[in-house]
Protein backbone atom coordinates (compact mmCIF):
# COMPACT_ATOMS: atom_id res chain seq x y z
CA UNK A 1 0.00 0.00 0.00
CA UNK A 2 1.55 3.42 -1.27
CA UNK A 3 2.39 6.00 1.43
CA UNK A 4 -0.68 8.71 0.20
CA UNK A 5 -3.24 5.54 -0.09
CA UNK A 6 -2.23 5.32 3.59
CA UNK A 7 -2.79 9.31 4.21
CA UNK A 8 -6.17 9.04 2.34
CA UNK A 9 -7.36 6.28 4.71
CA UNK A 10 -6.76 8.10 7.91
CA UNK A 11 -10.27 9.77 7.78
CA UNK A 12 -11.80 6.15 7.59
CA UNK A 13 -9.75 4.85 10.51
CA UNK A 14 -11.09 8.04 12.69
CA UNK A 15 -14.55 7.40 11.68
CA UNK A 16 -14.69 3.29 12.76
CA UNK A 17 -12.49 4.14 15.55
CA UNK A 18 -14.88 7.02 17.21
CA UNK A 19 -17.85 4.55 16.22
CA UNK A 20 -16.56 2.15 18.08
CA UNK A 21 -15.35 4.26 21.55
CA UNK A 22 -19.25 5.82 21.52
CA UNK A 23 -20.41 2.21 21.02
CA UNK A 24 -17.85 1.06 24.16
CA UNK A 25 -18.23 3.62 26.27
CA UNK A 26 -21.16 3.29 28.10
CA UNK A 27 -20.62 -0.23 28.57
CA UNK A 28 -16.87 0.57 29.98
CA UNK A 29 -18.26 2.80 32.36
CA UNK A 30 -20.22 0.81 33.66
CA UNK A 31 -17.96 -1.76 34.04
CA UNK A 32 -15.48 0.62 36.14
CA UNK A 33 -17.72 1.90 38.24
CA UNK A 34 -19.28 -1.21 39.52
CA UNK A 35 -15.75 -1.45 41.34
CA UNK A 36 -15.67 2.07 42.61
CA UNK A 37 -16.85 2.59 46.26
CA UNK A 38 -19.78 4.80 46.35
CA UNK A 39 -18.49 7.98 47.91
CA UNK A 40 -15.82 7.62 45.22
CA UNK A 41 -18.54 7.29 42.12
CA UNK A 42 -19.79 10.66 43.67
CA UNK A 43 -17.09 12.61 43.95
CA UNK A 44 -15.57 12.10 40.69
CA UNK A 45 -16.59 10.35 36.98
CA UNK A 46 -15.50 7.00 35.97
CA UNK A 47 -13.22 7.99 32.99
CA UNK A 48 -10.99 10.33 35.89
CA UNK A 49 -10.72 6.62 38.19
CA UNK A 50 -9.08 5.13 34.54
CA UNK A 51 -6.81 7.92 33.84
CA UNK A 52 -5.75 8.20 37.75
CA UNK A 53 -3.02 5.14 38.48
CA UNK A 54 -3.49 6.40 42.08
CA UNK A 55 -7.23 5.48 42.11
CA UNK A 56 -6.49 1.65 40.82
CA UNK A 57 -5.57 0.80 44.30
CA UNK A 58 -9.09 1.70 45.78
CA UNK A 59 -10.90 -0.97 43.63
CA UNK A 60 -13.47 -3.09 45.56
CA UNK A 61 -15.37 -5.68 44.72
CA UNK A 62 -17.95 -4.69 48.12
CA UNK A 63 -20.44 -3.41 45.61
CA UNK A 64 -20.58 -6.97 44.35
CA UNK A 65 -20.91 -8.40 47.91
CA UNK A 66 -23.82 -5.97 48.53
CA UNK A 67 -25.69 -7.05 45.47
CA UNK A 68 -25.68 -10.58 45.68
CA UNK A 69 -25.96 -10.77 49.59
CA UNK A 70 -27.65 -7.90 50.41
CA UNK A 71 -29.79 -6.74 47.44
CA UNK A 72 -31.24 -10.49 46.10
CA UNK A 73 -29.32 -10.64 43.34
CA UNK A 74 -27.29 -13.82 44.36
CA UNK A 75 -31.35 -15.57 44.89
CA UNK A 76 -32.31 -13.85 41.37
CA UNK A 77 -28.79 -14.90 39.67
CA UNK A 78 -30.02 -19.02 40.46
CA UNK A 79 -33.99 -17.91 39.61
CA UNK A 80 -32.58 -16.87 35.99
CA UNK A 81 -30.67 -20.01 35.55
CA UNK A 82 -33.94 -22.10 36.92
CA UNK A 83 -36.24 -20.48 34.60
CA UNK A 84 -33.62 -20.10 31.70
CA UNK A 85 -32.07 -23.72 31.08
CA UNK A 86 -35.65 -25.93 31.34
CA UNK A 87 -37.45 -23.28 29.22
CA UNK A 88 -34.87 -24.11 26.21
CA UNK A 89 -34.93 -27.54 26.59
CA UNK A 90 -38.53 -27.34 26.67
CA UNK A 91 -38.61 -25.06 23.78
CA UNK A 92 -36.23 -27.07 21.44
CA UNK A 93 -37.15 -30.52 21.71
CA UNK A 94 -41.13 -29.38 21.14
CA UNK A 95 -39.75 -27.62 18.00
CA UNK A 96 -37.45 -29.59 16.80
CA UNK A 97 -40.62 -32.15 16.23
CA UNK A 98 -42.74 -30.21 15.00
CA UNK A 99 -40.13 -29.09 12.73
CA UNK A 100 -39.66 -32.70 10.99
CA UNK A 101 -43.13 -33.03 10.71
CA UNK A 102 -43.71 -29.88 9.13
CA UNK A 103 -40.61 -30.58 6.81
CA UNK A 104 -40.51 -34.29 5.83
CA UNK A 105 -43.99 -35.83 6.67
CA UNK A 106 -46.80 -35.29 3.85
CA UNK A 107 -50.57 -34.47 5.54
CA UNK A 108 -53.52 -32.01 4.77
CA UNK A 109 -53.22 -28.77 6.24
CA UNK A 110 -49.56 -28.31 6.49
CA UNK A 111 -49.04 -25.60 4.08
CA UNK A 112 -51.95 -23.87 6.35
CA UNK A 113 -49.95 -24.75 9.96
CA UNK A 114 -46.69 -23.75 8.52
CA UNK A 115 -48.00 -20.08 7.27
CA UNK A 116 -49.49 -19.96 11.05
CA UNK A 117 -45.98 -20.39 12.64
CA UNK A 118 -44.69 -17.92 10.57
CA UNK A 119 -47.58 -15.76 11.10
CA UNK A 120 -46.89 -16.29 14.94
CA UNK A 121 -43.59 -14.74 14.88
CA UNK A 122 -44.04 -11.27 15.22
CA UNK A 123 -47.80 -11.51 16.93
CA UNK A 124 -47.50 -8.94 20.27
CA UNK A 125 -47.19 -10.53 23.21
CA UNK A 126 -49.23 -8.24 24.51
CA UNK A 127 -52.39 -10.13 22.84
CA UNK A 128 -52.15 -12.59 24.94
CA UNK A 129 -51.49 -10.79 28.65
CA UNK A 130 -54.69 -10.82 30.31
CA UNK A 131 -55.72 -14.39 29.15
CA UNK A 132 -52.76 -16.30 30.40
CA UNK A 133 -52.64 -14.53 33.45
CA UNK A 134 -56.02 -15.10 34.37
CA UNK A 135 -55.52 -18.84 32.98
CA UNK A 136 -52.30 -18.64 35.38
CA UNK A 137 -54.31 -17.80 38.47
CA UNK A 138 -56.91 -20.07 37.80
CA UNK A 139 -54.49 -23.02 37.85
CA UNK A 140 -52.18 -21.32 39.96
CA UNK A 141 -49.39 -20.83 38.06
CA UNK A 142 -48.47 -17.41 38.70
CA UNK A 143 -45.48 -16.87 40.04
CA UNK A 144 -44.22 -20.56 39.98
CA UNK A 145 -41.08 -22.00 37.63
CA UNK A 146 -43.53 -24.37 35.61
CA UNK A 147 -46.11 -21.19 34.73
CA UNK A 148 -42.94 -19.15 33.23
CA UNK A 149 -41.32 -22.26 31.74
CA UNK A 150 -44.82 -23.27 29.51
CA UNK A 151 -45.24 -19.34 28.71
CA UNK A 152 -42.01 -18.72 27.59
CA UNK A 153 -42.09 -21.87 25.30
CA UNK A 154 -45.16 -21.23 23.84
CA UNK A 155 -44.19 -17.69 22.97
CA UNK A 156 -40.12 -19.06 21.58
CA UNK A 157 -42.36 -21.47 19.66
CA UNK A 158 -42.60 -19.81 16.32
CA UNK A 159 -39.64 -18.85 15.50
CA UNK A 160 -37.66 -21.84 16.53
CA UNK A 161 -39.52 -23.85 14.67
CA UNK A 162 -39.39 -21.87 11.82
CA UNK A 163 -35.32 -21.63 11.77
CA UNK A 164 -35.41 -25.23 12.46
CA UNK A 165 -37.79 -26.21 9.68
CA UNK A 166 -35.62 -24.38 7.30
CA UNK A 167 -32.82 -26.37 8.31
CA UNK A 168 -34.46 -29.92 8.52
CA UNK A 169 -36.43 -29.12 4.83
CA UNK A 170 -32.94 -28.21 3.71
CA UNK A 171 -31.44 -31.63 3.88
CA UNK A 172 -31.15 -34.00 1.17
CA UNK A 173 -33.95 -36.42 0.58
CA UNK A 174 -31.29 -39.39 -0.49
CA UNK A 175 -30.71 -39.82 3.15
CA UNK A 176 -33.90 -40.37 4.31
CA UNK A 177 -34.22 -43.28 1.04
CA UNK A 178 -31.35 -45.22 2.49
CA UNK A 179 -32.25 -44.93 6.41
CA UNK A 180 -35.96 -46.51 5.40
CA UNK A 181 -33.97 -48.92 3.05
CA UNK A 182 -32.08 -50.09 6.08
CA UNK A 183 -35.53 -49.95 8.06
CA UNK A 184 -34.69 -47.08 9.84
CA UNK A 185 -38.62 -46.17 11.84
CA UNK A 186 -39.56 -41.88 10.62
CA UNK A 187 -38.61 -41.28 14.78
CA UNK A 188 -35.61 -43.39 14.32
CA UNK A 189 -34.16 -41.53 11.67
CA UNK A 190 -35.13 -37.72 14.11
CA UNK A 191 -33.24 -39.20 16.46
CA UNK A 192 -29.96 -40.90 14.30
CA UNK A 193 -30.31 -38.64 11.66
CA UNK A 194 -31.89 -35.21 11.85
CA UNK A 195 -30.86 -34.32 15.47
CA UNK A 196 -27.47 -35.30 15.05
CA UNK A 197 -26.64 -33.60 11.35
CA UNK A 198 -28.27 -30.31 12.70
CA UNK A 199 -26.39 -29.40 15.73
CA UNK A 200 -24.78 -26.33 13.98
CA UNK A 201 -28.66 -25.06 13.91
CA UNK A 202 -29.66 -26.60 17.35
CA UNK A 203 -26.92 -24.56 18.72
CA UNK A 204 -28.12 -21.47 17.10
CA UNK A 205 -31.40 -21.95 18.04
CA UNK A 206 -30.86 -23.26 21.97
CA UNK A 207 -28.62 -19.40 22.04
CA UNK A 208 -31.67 -17.62 20.39
CA UNK A 209 -33.69 -18.69 23.12
CA UNK A 210 -31.59 -18.87 25.89
CA UNK A 211 -30.68 -14.91 25.82
CA UNK A 212 -34.02 -13.95 25.03
CA UNK A 213 -35.75 -15.90 28.09
CA UNK A 214 -32.87 -14.80 30.05
CA UNK A 215 -33.19 -11.04 28.90
CA UNK A 216 -36.86 -11.08 29.30
CA UNK A 217 -38.46 -8.16 31.53
CA UNK A 218 -42.49 -8.15 30.45
CA UNK A 219 -42.92 -11.73 30.65
CA UNK A 220 -41.42 -12.27 33.99
CA UNK A 221 -43.07 -8.97 35.42
CA UNK A 222 -46.34 -9.95 34.36
CA UNK A 223 -46.12 -14.25 35.45
CA UNK A 224 -43.80 -13.64 38.49
CA UNK A 225 -44.41 -9.77 39.08
CA UNK A 226 -45.56 -9.84 42.49
CA UNK A 227 -43.40 -12.99 44.30
CA UNK A 228 -39.65 -11.50 44.62
CA UNK A 229 -38.61 -15.01 45.49
CA UNK A 230 -39.40 -16.41 41.98
CA UNK A 231 -37.59 -13.28 40.25
CA UNK A 232 -34.71 -13.82 37.93
CA UNK A 233 -31.99 -10.94 37.39
CA UNK A 234 -33.84 -8.56 34.63
CA UNK A 235 -37.26 -8.50 37.18
CA UNK A 236 -34.51 -7.78 40.16
CA UNK A 237 -32.28 -5.14 38.72
CA UNK A 238 -35.89 -3.39 37.69
CA UNK A 239 -36.94 -3.03 40.97
CA UNK A 240 -33.74 -2.10 42.15
CA UNK A 241 -33.84 0.88 39.78
CA UNK A 242 -37.64 1.46 41.17
CA UNK A 243 -36.46 1.56 44.57
CA UNK A 244 -32.36 2.61 44.60
CA UNK A 245 -32.27 4.50 41.40
CA UNK A 246 -30.03 7.17 42.54
CA UNK A 247 -27.65 4.25 44.01
CA UNK A 248 -25.17 3.97 41.42
CA UNK A 249 -22.85 1.75 42.84
CA UNK A 250 -25.39 -1.35 43.51
CA UNK A 251 -27.26 -0.21 39.92
CA UNK A 252 -23.97 -0.51 38.49
CA UNK A 253 -22.70 -3.48 39.98
CA UNK A 254 -26.31 -5.44 39.90
CA UNK A 255 -26.50 -4.59 36.28
CA UNK A 256 -23.35 -5.93 35.20
CA UNK A 257 -24.07 -9.04 37.31
CA UNK A 258 -26.97 -9.31 35.19
CA UNK A 259 -25.32 -9.04 32.09
CA UNK A 260 -22.03 -11.69 32.53
CA UNK A 261 -24.12 -15.04 31.28
CA UNK A 262 -25.42 -13.19 28.45
CA UNK A 263 -21.35 -12.23 27.39
CA UNK A 264 -19.79 -15.04 28.13
CA UNK A 265 -22.48 -17.13 25.77
CA UNK A 266 -22.24 -14.16 23.52
CA UNK A 267 -18.14 -14.03 23.40
CA UNK A 268 -17.96 -17.60 23.53
CA UNK A 269 -20.23 -18.82 20.74
CA UNK A 270 -20.47 -15.42 18.38
CA UNK A 271 -20.43 -17.95 15.16
CA UNK A 272 -23.80 -19.87 16.48
CA UNK A 273 -25.42 -16.46 17.37
CA UNK A 274 -24.35 -14.87 14.08
CA UNK A 275 -25.42 -17.77 11.89
CA UNK A 276 -28.95 -17.98 13.70
CA UNK A 277 -29.55 -14.16 13.04
CA UNK A 278 -28.44 -14.92 9.17
CA UNK A 279 -30.74 -17.85 9.20
CA UNK A 280 -33.52 -16.64 10.84
CA UNK A 281 -33.41 -12.95 8.91
CA UNK A 282 -31.95 -13.27 5.84
CA UNK A 283 -33.97 -16.36 4.55
CA UNK A 284 -36.15 -14.93 1.61
CA UNK B 1 -40.85 -34.35 -0.97
CA UNK B 2 -41.27 -37.80 0.90
CA UNK B 3 -43.82 -39.06 2.52
CA UNK B 4 -42.31 -40.79 5.24
CA UNK B 5 -45.36 -41.16 7.74
CA UNK B 6 -47.90 -43.55 7.77
CA UNK B 7 -51.47 -42.81 8.95
CA UNK B 8 -51.55 -40.26 11.49
CA UNK B 9 -48.04 -40.53 12.73
CA UNK B 10 -47.36 -36.95 12.27
CA UNK B 11 -49.71 -35.79 14.89
CA UNK B 12 -47.49 -37.16 17.49
CA UNK B 13 -44.69 -35.19 16.84
CA UNK B 14 -47.66 -31.76 15.93
CA UNK B 15 -49.18 -32.51 19.16
CA UNK B 16 -47.08 -30.69 22.04
CA UNK B 17 -46.81 -27.63 19.58
CA UNK B 18 -50.19 -27.59 18.96
CA UNK B 19 -50.84 -27.23 22.54
CA UNK B 20 -48.34 -24.45 23.48
CA UNK B 21 -48.93 -22.73 20.21
CA UNK B 22 -53.07 -22.82 21.20
CA UNK B 23 -52.99 -22.58 24.50
CA UNK B 24 -50.27 -19.40 24.63
CA UNK B 25 -51.07 -17.25 21.61
CA UNK B 26 -54.13 -18.36 19.66
CA UNK B 27 -56.58 -18.61 22.26
CA UNK B 28 -55.01 -15.93 24.33
CA UNK B 29 -55.17 -13.50 21.19
CA UNK B 30 -58.92 -14.26 20.42
CA UNK B 31 -60.46 -14.05 23.92
CA UNK B 32 -58.10 -10.34 24.16
CA UNK B 33 -60.03 -9.35 21.34
CA UNK B 34 -63.65 -10.27 23.28
CA UNK B 35 -61.80 -8.68 26.20
CA UNK B 36 -61.54 -5.40 24.65
CA UNK B 37 -65.53 -5.12 23.77
CA UNK B 38 -66.33 -5.43 27.75
CA UNK B 39 -65.75 -2.71 30.47
CA UNK B 40 -62.73 -2.57 32.99
CA UNK B 41 -63.82 -6.07 34.63
CA UNK B 42 -64.63 -7.59 31.47
CA UNK B 43 -67.96 -8.13 32.97
CA UNK B 44 -70.28 -5.76 31.40
CA UNK B 45 -70.42 -5.24 27.24
CA UNK B 46 -69.24 -1.88 25.99
CA UNK B 47 -68.98 -1.65 22.70
CA UNK B 48 -66.43 0.03 20.98
CA UNK B 49 -66.32 2.41 24.17
CA UNK B 50 -62.64 1.16 25.07
CA UNK B 51 -61.74 1.71 21.18
CA UNK B 52 -63.20 5.49 21.44
CA UNK B 53 -61.06 6.17 24.54
CA UNK B 54 -58.13 4.73 23.46
CA UNK B 55 -58.12 7.03 20.14
CA UNK B 56 -59.66 10.13 21.47
CA UNK B 57 -57.46 10.50 25.30
CA UNK B 58 -54.44 12.42 25.84
CA UNK B 59 -52.43 9.81 27.24
CA UNK B 60 -52.85 7.41 24.53
CA UNK B 61 -52.77 10.11 21.49
CA UNK B 62 -49.28 10.72 23.11
CA UNK B 63 -48.38 7.14 23.02
CA UNK B 64 -49.32 7.19 18.94
CA UNK B 65 -47.04 10.42 18.15
CA UNK B 66 -43.85 8.87 20.23
CA UNK B 67 -44.26 5.33 18.56
CA UNK B 68 -44.16 7.17 15.52
CA UNK B 69 -41.30 9.20 16.55
CA UNK B 70 -39.57 6.04 17.50
CA UNK B 71 -40.71 3.90 14.02
CA UNK B 72 -39.18 7.02 11.86
CA UNK B 73 -35.92 7.91 14.50
CA UNK B 74 -34.94 4.14 15.26
CA UNK B 75 -35.42 2.73 12.58
CA UNK B 76 -33.46 5.13 10.27
CA UNK B 77 -30.67 5.48 12.43
CA UNK B 78 -30.57 1.75 12.92
CA UNK B 79 -30.53 0.71 9.30
CA UNK B 80 -28.64 3.92 8.43
CA UNK B 81 -25.65 2.85 10.86
CA UNK B 82 -25.64 -0.55 10.00
CA UNK B 83 -25.56 -0.46 6.64
CA UNK B 84 -22.39 2.62 6.96
CA UNK B 85 -20.56 0.41 8.94
CA UNK B 86 -21.01 -2.97 6.79
CA UNK B 87 -19.44 -0.70 4.25
CA UNK B 88 -16.99 1.12 5.85
CA UNK B 89 -15.52 -1.92 8.41
CA UNK B 90 -15.14 -3.80 5.12
CA UNK B 91 -12.09 -1.72 4.56
CA UNK B 92 -10.41 -2.25 7.74
CA UNK B 93 -8.20 -5.06 8.65
CA UNK B 94 -9.69 -5.17 12.76
CA UNK B 95 -13.10 -5.73 11.03
CA UNK B 96 -14.34 -8.79 13.59
CA UNK B 97 -12.73 -6.42 16.54
CA UNK B 98 -15.25 -3.41 15.86
CA UNK B 99 -17.86 -5.75 14.96
CA UNK B 100 -17.64 -7.42 18.14
CA UNK B 101 -17.98 -4.41 20.16
CA UNK B 102 -21.25 -3.13 17.41
CA UNK B 103 -22.92 -5.94 18.51
CA UNK B 104 -22.47 -7.01 22.04
CA UNK B 105 -25.76 -4.77 23.16
CA UNK B 106 -27.38 -7.17 21.21
CA UNK B 107 -26.42 -10.05 23.93
CA UNK B 108 -27.66 -7.65 26.90
CA UNK B 109 -31.02 -7.05 28.53
CA UNK B 110 -32.64 -3.90 27.82
CA UNK B 111 -33.02 -3.28 31.46
CA UNK B 112 -29.22 -3.48 31.97
CA UNK B 113 -29.48 -1.43 28.60
CA UNK B 114 -31.37 1.34 30.52
CA UNK B 115 -28.99 0.96 33.53
CA UNK B 116 -25.59 1.71 31.25
CA UNK B 117 -27.89 4.79 29.58
CA UNK B 118 -29.67 6.24 32.79
CA UNK B 119 -26.09 6.28 33.96
CA UNK B 120 -24.63 7.88 30.78
CA UNK B 121 -27.42 10.62 31.21
CA UNK B 122 -27.24 11.15 35.24
CA UNK B 123 -27.99 14.40 35.75
CA UNK B 124 -26.43 16.44 38.94
CA UNK B 125 -26.19 20.30 39.32
CA UNK B 126 -23.76 22.46 38.01
CA UNK B 127 -22.07 22.59 41.79
CA UNK B 128 -21.28 19.40 41.55
CA UNK B 129 -18.90 17.37 39.53
CA UNK B 130 -20.50 15.64 36.85
CA UNK B 131 -20.57 11.78 37.09
CA UNK B 132 -22.63 11.10 34.13
CA UNK B 133 -20.62 10.96 30.37
CA UNK B 134 -22.78 13.15 28.46
CA UNK B 135 -23.13 15.66 31.32
CA UNK B 136 -19.32 15.64 31.82
CA UNK B 137 -18.95 16.44 28.10
CA UNK B 138 -20.98 19.81 27.87
CA UNK B 139 -20.18 20.88 31.10
CA UNK B 140 -16.20 20.15 29.55
CA UNK B 141 -17.51 22.56 26.95
CA UNK B 142 -18.79 24.99 29.03
CA UNK B 143 -22.04 24.22 28.64
CA UNK B 144 -24.71 23.51 31.54
CA UNK B 145 -25.65 20.12 32.49
CA UNK B 146 -28.86 19.11 30.87
CA UNK B 147 -31.58 16.79 32.85
CA UNK B 148 -31.79 14.77 29.71
CA UNK B 149 -34.75 12.51 30.88
CA UNK B 150 -37.10 15.27 31.78
CA UNK B 151 -36.83 17.70 28.92
CA UNK B 152 -40.30 17.24 27.04
CA UNK B 153 -41.13 16.29 24.29
CA UNK B 154 -38.27 15.92 21.95
CA UNK B 155 -35.05 15.55 23.58
CA UNK B 156 -36.26 13.20 25.91
CA UNK B 157 -37.95 10.84 23.53
CA UNK B 158 -34.74 10.86 21.37
CA UNK B 159 -32.64 10.24 24.10
CA UNK B 160 -34.54 6.83 24.69
CA UNK B 161 -34.25 6.03 21.06
CA UNK B 162 -30.97 6.15 21.23
CA UNK B 163 -31.01 3.59 23.99
CA UNK B 164 -33.04 1.43 21.26
CA UNK B 165 -29.94 2.43 18.25
CA UNK B 166 -27.34 1.33 20.25
CA UNK B 167 -28.58 -1.82 20.79
CA UNK B 168 -30.12 -2.88 17.34
CA UNK B 169 -27.20 -1.38 15.22
CA UNK B 170 -25.33 -4.19 15.75
CA UNK B 171 -27.93 -6.82 14.36
CA UNK B 172 -28.58 -4.50 11.59
CA UNK B 173 -24.70 -4.08 10.55
CA UNK B 174 -24.38 -8.13 10.81
CA UNK B 175 -27.25 -8.81 8.27
CA UNK B 176 -25.94 -6.37 5.68
CA UNK B 177 -22.26 -6.92 6.22
CA UNK B 178 -23.09 -10.25 5.03
CA UNK B 179 -25.21 -9.34 2.08
CA UNK B 180 -22.75 -6.82 1.53
CA UNK B 181 -20.06 -9.48 1.16
CA UNK B 182 -22.59 -11.62 -1.25
CA UNK B 183 -21.70 -8.48 -3.81
CA UNK B 184 -19.29 -9.74 -6.63
CA UNK B 185 -16.40 -7.55 -6.33
CA UNK B 186 -15.94 -7.83 -9.72
CA UNK B 187 -19.14 -5.22 -10.39
CA UNK B 188 -17.69 -2.46 -8.23
CA UNK B 189 -14.28 -3.29 -9.27
CA UNK B 190 -16.10 -1.93 -13.42
CA UNK B 191 -18.12 0.46 -12.04
CA UNK B 192 -14.55 1.71 -10.41
CA UNK B 193 -12.87 1.43 -13.68
CA UNK B 194 -15.18 3.12 -15.19
CA UNK B 195 -14.37 6.09 -13.75
CA UNK B 196 -16.95 5.94 -10.71
CA UNK B 197 -16.18 7.65 -7.72
CA UNK B 198 -17.43 5.82 -4.38
CA UNK B 199 -20.37 7.68 -3.87
CA UNK B 200 -21.64 6.52 -6.91
CA UNK B 201 -20.38 2.76 -6.88
CA UNK B 202 -22.14 2.91 -4.10
CA UNK B 203 -25.52 4.65 -5.09
CA UNK B 204 -26.14 2.65 -8.17
CA UNK B 205 -24.06 -1.02 -7.15
CA UNK B 206 -24.20 -1.62 -3.80
CA UNK B 207 -27.84 -0.36 -3.03
CA UNK B 208 -29.80 -2.00 -5.48
CA UNK B 209 -27.87 -5.14 -4.79
CA UNK B 210 -28.94 -5.04 -0.71
CA UNK B 211 -32.15 -3.34 -1.59
CA UNK B 212 -34.83 -6.77 -0.65
CA UNK B 213 -32.08 -7.21 2.47
CA UNK B 214 -32.57 -3.53 3.29
CA UNK B 215 -36.27 -3.54 2.81
CA UNK B 216 -36.57 -7.28 5.30
CA UNK B 217 -34.89 -5.51 7.78
CA UNK B 218 -36.44 -2.44 7.73
CA UNK B 219 -39.66 -4.18 8.55
CA UNK B 220 -37.90 -5.94 10.75
CA UNK B 221 -36.98 -2.61 12.73
CA UNK B 222 -40.31 -1.65 12.52
CA UNK B 223 -42.22 -4.53 14.07
CA UNK B 224 -39.80 -4.67 16.92
CA UNK B 225 -40.54 -0.65 17.48
CA UNK B 226 -43.97 -0.72 17.95
CA UNK B 227 -43.56 -3.27 20.03
CA UNK B 228 -40.94 -1.37 22.04
CA UNK B 229 -41.27 -1.72 25.93
CA UNK B 230 -38.67 -2.37 28.69
CA UNK B 231 -36.47 0.77 27.22
CA UNK B 232 -39.23 2.95 28.71
CA UNK B 233 -40.55 1.11 31.29
CA UNK B 234 -36.79 0.90 32.35
CA UNK B 235 -35.70 4.92 31.91
CA UNK B 236 -39.02 6.96 32.41
CA UNK B 237 -41.77 4.71 32.84
CA UNK B 238 -43.56 6.69 30.22
CA UNK B 239 -43.45 9.92 32.71
CA UNK B 240 -42.31 13.32 30.83
CA UNK B 241 -44.57 12.30 27.91
CA UNK B 242 -42.56 9.77 26.76
CA UNK B 243 -44.75 6.89 27.02
CA UNK B 244 -45.35 4.11 24.19
CA UNK B 245 -48.21 1.98 23.12
CA UNK B 246 -46.98 -1.39 24.85
CA UNK B 247 -45.70 0.37 27.82
CA UNK B 248 -49.89 1.84 28.02
CA UNK B 249 -51.08 -1.11 27.72
CA UNK B 250 -49.12 -2.61 30.40
CA UNK B 251 -50.00 0.26 32.95
CA UNK B 252 -53.38 -0.30 32.10
CA UNK B 253 -53.45 -3.34 33.13
CA UNK B 254 -51.35 -2.95 36.24
CA UNK B 255 -52.01 -0.27 37.73
CA UNK B 256 -55.60 1.10 36.86
CA UNK B 257 -56.87 -2.81 36.47
CA UNK B 258 -58.93 -1.65 33.53
CA UNK B 259 -58.85 -4.72 31.48
CA UNK B 260 -61.09 -3.19 28.62
CA UNK B 261 -58.32 -0.81 27.69
CA UNK B 262 -55.78 -2.31 28.13
CA UNK B 263 -57.07 -5.11 25.86
CA UNK B 264 -58.06 -2.78 23.08
CA UNK B 265 -54.59 -1.04 23.50
CA UNK B 266 -53.68 -4.30 22.53
CA UNK B 267 -55.49 -4.96 19.68
CA UNK B 268 -54.55 -1.47 18.44
CA UNK B 269 -50.88 -2.88 18.38
CA UNK B 270 -51.40 -6.00 16.81
CA UNK B 271 -53.60 -4.34 13.65
CA UNK B 272 -50.40 -1.96 13.36
CA UNK B 273 -48.62 -4.99 13.15
CA UNK B 274 -50.86 -7.04 10.62
CA UNK B 275 -49.33 -5.62 7.52
CA UNK B 276 -46.31 -6.94 8.43
CA UNK B 277 -47.46 -10.48 9.51
CA UNK B 278 -49.15 -10.71 6.01
CA UNK B 279 -46.20 -9.59 4.11
CA UNK B 280 -43.52 -12.24 6.26
CA UNK B 281 -46.21 -14.97 5.09
CA UNK B 282 -46.41 -13.66 1.55
CA UNK B 283 -41.86 -13.43 1.65
CA UNK B 284 -42.66 -17.67 3.23
CA UNK B 285 -44.55 -18.23 0.42
CA UNK B 286 -42.25 -16.96 -1.88
CA UNK B 287 -39.34 -18.78 -0.49
CA UNK B 288 -41.26 -22.21 -0.38
CA UNK B 289 -42.22 -21.85 -4.48
CA UNK B 290 -37.98 -21.65 -5.28
CA UNK B 291 -37.63 -24.45 -2.71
Amino acid sequence: MSASRKVRRVPLHLVVIVLALIWLSPSLGLLVSSFRPRQDLLASGWWTAVATPSEWGRFTTGNYQDVLLRQGMGRAFLNSFIITVPTTLITLTIAALAAYALSWMEFRGRQVLLMTVVGLIVIPLQMTLIPVLRMFNVLRLSGTFPGIWLAHAGYGLPLMIYLLRNFFGALPRELFESAYMDGATPFTAFLRLVLPLSVPVLASAAIFQFLWVWNDLLVALVYLGGYSEVAPLTLRLSLLVGSRGQDWHLLTSAAFVSMIVPMVVFFSLQRYFVRGILAGAVKG
Amino acid sequence: MTVTNKGRAHWFYLAPALLLLGVFLVYPSAETIRLSFYGPRSDVFVGVQNYLRAFTSAPMLTTFRNNLLWMAVFTLFTVGMGLLLAVILDRVRYETLIKSVIFLPMAISYVAAGVIWRFVYAFRPAVAPQIGLLNAIIVGMGGQPVWLLIQRPWLNNLALIAVGVWVWTGFCMVILSAAYKGIPREMQEAARIDGANEWQVFRCVTIPFLKSTLAMITTTMIVFVLKMFDIVYIMTNGAYDTDVIANRMYNEMFQFNNYGTASAIAVILFLAIVPFIVLNVRRFRAQEAVR
